[in-house]
């Protein structure tokens, strides 16, 4: 971390480990996307480099989570949704994926009230894995659950109550145990919409300690409201606003974190960030 | 203003409460006492033990009736309940919503359906099907009244399990969903345990309904008491059945004591599903992050349904 001054703002953005060179997990080309005749989102161009946290910033209802979940295909659930261009994951069409079940074994999903299954937390997070790989040993699924939490920094809380239901858990253990169930199958990208809005700041700060060790193994989108978390953990950020007229979502600028938040090339960027640290 | 306001409505809230209380009591006490009345005419052992019920000679087992209460019931709700565990899945997680809102209409009106009209339908297809299908007999028995049963518990246990499922949080759909489920494994393996005390609610009440179950069954079942039931195809009677048929011309004081105490039997069991619909109950709500429990109006509806 490093202090910046911008004007009167004092800001920590984080050291950017962020290339420009680094090859795209997802990548968005003049995407638009449509609720029946209501186009939320308009010629979205924009880029998550893989293992990197990209943050989707932006006013409510600018569409960040419907670009969010637009990337694991979440809408395909409601109705009358349609979208059009290109949304690619590894260079293949996201929308062109026949096996839905093979596209969300590949790009995960947190969300932002911990939904923890009524049952038990190493069934939780055993849920993915028997579902990808029936009749697994019982032991290789356990060890797999044990990473799991590992990797998700709960496993120490947890490890002698794994039959005690997952509810029974705090806001912010459940959030990890979501995250440990999401990472068990090993995606490559882990989407994740505002995953600390229900929790509180010490909570919040583990999530976000977790985000910096998750990022060496999977590619993380992120959208959060707070500019401040934007600020400490992401390393692309994509600033979205919203048409006055049609209230559709677009691009305004992307970059890297540390550019867009101490040195944005678009007015609105600025007025965005200065307003919301003003 | 306010206060007084307050105060009368308090009054007339715990006026209410009591009126209940002691109304319910007093059902207890007058079918307990006067049923209880028939031990002075015969011991225990041979109300509960024999297996058979003849007003002509005087002799009381409750055997016959409790096995045909059984059988009847346990047959009907082994199918009832997971054809309307399916109805239900159904109309929440596959039907489109013009499909949903026809058959929430189709459930209401099954539900409206006087007893009689199903002891009619009952009589003029079920028992004719039965007889024709099975062969022998009348085809009144068992079976017929199971059948008959089955449709009129469908629509106690579809609408208290719609809730319970519709109730469930979209969260864990979406949490199911993104970690690879299909939906038959989002469903099987997430949402129906999630729902548990729901359904499991559902399907207590539609029991009551089932246990409770008078005019319908006795159009169809053939009203034999003196003797245990002998297959599903023969004639039989169920405790309510037995009440209604026999209590009109039940003339000696023996007789109609019997008669009063199988009612008090009803009631004991009634009473014990209602608690245990409470206790299915009370364990979902120790689980504060998932709302699951169907509404108390959806309840009482199923409730009152009974008849
Ligand atoms: N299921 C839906 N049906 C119709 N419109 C929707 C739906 N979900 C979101 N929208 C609309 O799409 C726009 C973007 O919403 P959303 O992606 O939730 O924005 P954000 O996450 O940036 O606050 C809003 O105008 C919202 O009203
Ligand atoms: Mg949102």
């Amino acid at each position: 971390m490093s202090e910046q001054t911008s004007g009167h703002r004092t800001l920590a953005v984080r050291e950017s480990s962020a290339r420009a060179d680094a090859p795209a997990a997802i990548e968005a080309r003049d995407f638009n996307f449509y609720y029946g005749d209501f186009r939320a989102l308009e010629q979205i161009t924009m880029l998550a480099p893989r293992h990197q946290i990209t943050a989707l910033i932006g006013p409510s209802g600018a569409g960040k989570s419907t670009l969010l979940r637009a990337m694991n295909r979440m809408h395909d659930e409601t109705p009358g949704v349609s979208s059009d261009g290109q949304l690619l994951l590894e260079g293949a069409d996201i929308n062109g994926f026949s096996d839905l079940i093979d596209l969300r074994k590949r790009v995960g999903m947190i969300f932002q009230r911990p939904n923890p299954f009524p049952m038990s937390i190493f069934d939780n997070v055993a849920y993915g894995l028997r579902l990808k790989s029936q009749g697994a040993k019982k032991g290789v699924i356990a060890e797999q659950v044990e990473q799991a939490l590992r990797g998700a920094a709960i496993w120490d809380e947890v490890k002698d109550k794994l039959q005690q239901s997952g509810l029974a858990l705090s806001g912010g253990q459940q959030q990890r145990l979501c995250i440990a169930r999401a990472i068990a199958v090993e995606p490559e990208v882990l989407l994740m919409d505002e995953p600390c809005a229900a929790l509180d700041p010490i909570a919040t700060l583990k999530i976000e300690e977790l985000m910096g060790e998750l990022e060496e193994r999977y590619t993380i989108v992120i959208v959060t409201h707070n500019l401040q978390q934007a600020g400490r953990v992401s390393d692309q950020t994509v600033f979205l606003s919203m048409n006055p007229e049609t209230r559709a979502g677009f691009v305004v600028e992307v970059g890297p974190t540390q550019q867009i938040f101490t040195n944005p090339k678009d007015d609105r960027t600025l007025a965005y960030i200065s307003g919301r640290f003003g | 203003m306010r206060l007084r306001q307050g105060i009368v409505a308090q009054s007339i809230f715990f006026t209410a409460a009591a009126i209940v209380a002691l109304s319910t009591a007093a059902l207890l006490l007058f079918t307990g006492s006067r049923g209880l009345a028939v031990f002075g005419y015969m011991n225990p052992a041979e109300f509960f033990l024999s297996g058979s019920w003849n007003q002509n000679d005087e002799n009381f087992g409750v055997l016959p009736l409790l096995a045909g209460s059984l059988l009847t019931v346990g047959l009907a709700l082994l199918i009832s309940g997971p054809l309307a565990l399916g109805v239900s899945i159904f109309m929440v997680e596959i039907a489109p919503e013009p499909v949903r809102r026809v058959m929430r209409t189709v459930v209401e009106l099954f539900a409206a359906l006087p007893s009689v009209i199903y002891g009619l339908l009952g009589l003029t297809l079920v028992v004719p099907w039965v007889r024709e299908s099975f062969g022998g007999g009348l085809g009144k028995g068992i079976l017929a009244a199971s059948i008959v049963l089955v449709f009129m518990t469908q629509p106690t246990i579809v609408s208290i399990a719609e809730d319970a499922l519709r109730a469930l949080p979209e969260s864990l759909r979406e949490g199911a969903l993104a970690v690879g489920a299909t939906r038959w494994q989002m469903i099987w393996r997430v949402l129906l345990p999630a729902a548990r005390p729901g359904l499991i609610t559902a399907v207590v009440l539609g029991t009551g309904r089932a246990v409770g179950e008078t005019i319908a069954v006795q159009m169809v079942i053939g009203n034999i008491t003196s003797r245990m039931p002998k297959s599903l195809l023969t004639g039989a009677t169920t405790m309510p059945a037995a009440i209604v048929t026999q209590l009109p011309e039940a003339t000696s004081p023996e007789h109609r004591a019997a008669l009063i105490m199988v009612a008090f039997l009803l009631l004991v069991i009634t009473f014990s599903l209602i608690a245990a619909v409470r206790a299915a109950g009370s364990r979902g709500k120790a689980r504060p992050t998932t709302r699951r429990r169907p509404s108390p109006a959806a309840q009482t509806a199923a409730v009152k349904g009974g008849d």
